[in-house]
């Protein structure tokens, strides 16, 4: 089940995904970037401001995905003590953070303009707040203890209570009456007929697979980061203990 | 050009939103690279005791 | 039990009371949750609205109805079902027309018109280029003249 949870088979195979995540998330994102910017029509109602959703969505969804895939390599850790699962929790929270920011910023600078303020507290917006602060709070336990190991058990902990927040982002637009729109895409009765025109669908899905291929890349070099800073973690230790 | 940076007056707020995703994305990047060279360093220096 | 069952009900066990403590401080905020009321909340007075504070209203402008007098502007929300006046003095978001969902902060006055210092345009969910709006109005409209 773990063949390739082994460090070694991990990291040769890594490479590769490494290479192709890149030039994906080049080839995606400059596409996208000229789809969002160049290329699609203004919005009936939000003129030109609909561009900023091209950013906003792919990110929210990308602050969302990162963090269930923190959650699931939490449990890993937790049950089978899996050191790799750690070191994933480690290497995609600030990643997790930087999408959450992004998210946070667009959507301020989109409300500006199109809602007439900047925040409100409803329930989505404050929930994803919730989010950022949950990365913050992971970061921030993985590095409290002077035993790394430690740290990401501390950490993975945060993220599974945590993970209870996911189905409130979710689906706050739905329980809740909030300023923030329910979905246009990723809900029941939005399947078969999307809120939004094909013009304007084709560069938020270009993004939405840039954003994906630039977090696969991002969290690799990290993960590489962390494996060999257990490495240096190892042989220290065995300095000091001669 | 001009027009196309202006964006019917939305200029600022987009080009902010853009522009702030892509400083985030940039400063992690750098920050992840930086870490990697210094790691790096370290090792040698400790493999060389 | 072996160790990792312990570690798997351990986990199950947090996830189950964060749950539920999340779940009952959401029911208890419940009214604070709730951003904004419609038409309806306040003539079915099946939510309790805090009168004497300030609250937010929601709904659509209903279509010719907007009148403005110096800086005051004049308009009917509706939920379909029920409609309040509202009187709003200040500057309009760029989004603020007819048939515009819209948010306003303010207090109900003895005449049962809402009075709102504050006034935020929400957005649908719809995203299209304005010549397939156009395109829609215009199938609307002859839906509506055609029998």
């Amino acid at each position: 089940m773990f063949g390739y949870a082994n460090p070694k088979r991990y990291q040769a195979l890594s490479h590769y995904i490494f290479i192709a995540a890149a030039i994906l998330a080049t080839l995606f994102l400059s596409f996208g970037l000229y789809l969002a910017l160049i290329a699609s029509p203004p919005d009936y109602q939000q003129s030109e401001t609909v561009r900023i959703m091209y950013v906003h969505v792919p990110a929210a969804w990308l602050s969302m995905f990162i963090y269930a895939s923190m959650a699931v390599a939490a449990l890993v850790l937790t049950i089978w003590k899996h050191t790799l699962a750690g070191f994933y929790i480690r290497a995609a929270a600030p990643i997790g953070a930087a999408f959450t920011a992004a998210c946070l910023i667009s959507g301020a600078l989109w409300g500006q303009p199109t809602w007439g303020t900047w925040w409100v507290w409803d329930a989505r917006l404050t929930s994803v707040l919730i989010l950022f602060f949950l990365y913050l709070g992971a970061i921030a336990l993985n590095n409290a203890y002077d035993n790394p190991d430690k740290g990401n058990q501390a950490s993975a902990w945060l993220v599974l209570v945590g993970s209870v927040n996911l189905p409130i982002i979710k689906f706050s637009v739905e329980w809740w009456n909030t300023l923030h729109q329910p979905a246009s895409l990723t809900s029941l009765s939005k399947i078969t007929s999307p809120g939004i025109h094909a013009d304007m669908l084709t560069p938020l899905l270009v993004m939405a697979v840039g954003f994906l291929c630039l977090y696969s890349a991002l969290v690799i070099l990290r993960l590489d980061n962390e494996i060999l800073s257990r490495k240096i973690h190892v042989l220290r230790l065995r300095t000091i203990n001669g | 050009m001009a027009e196309f940076f202006n964006m019917n007056g939305y200029g600022l707020y987009i080009w902010g939103a853009y522009g702030a995703t892509g400083l985030i994305f940039f400063a992690l990047f750098a920050l992840t690279l930086y870490k990697t060279l210094k790691l790096k360093r370290e090792r040698r220096l400790l493999e060389k005791q | 039990m072996t160790r990792k069952q312990q570690r798997i009900s351990a986990i199950l066990l947090v996830l189950f009371g964060a749950s539920i403590a999340v779940s009952l401080s959401l029911m208890a905020l419940k009214e604070n949750v709730t951003y904004f009321y419609y038409p309806s909340d306040i003539f079915e007075e099946k939510k309790e609205i805090p009168r004497d504070k300030n609250f937010r209203m929601g709904g659509l402008v209903v279509e010719g109805s907007i009148s403005k007098s110096g800086t005051i502007t004049n308009f009917v929300i509706t939920d379909t079902v029920h409609t309040i006046s509202m009187s709003y003095e200040g500057i309009l978001p760029d989004l603020f027309r007819e048939e515009q969902g819209i948010i306003a902060t303010g207090q109900l006055n003895d005449d049962g018109i809402f009075v709102a210092d504050t006034l935020l345009a929400k957005h649908d969910e719809n995203y299209m280029p304005p010549e397939i709006a156009k395109a829609l109005e215009k199938v609307k409209r002859s839906d509506k003249t055609s029998p």
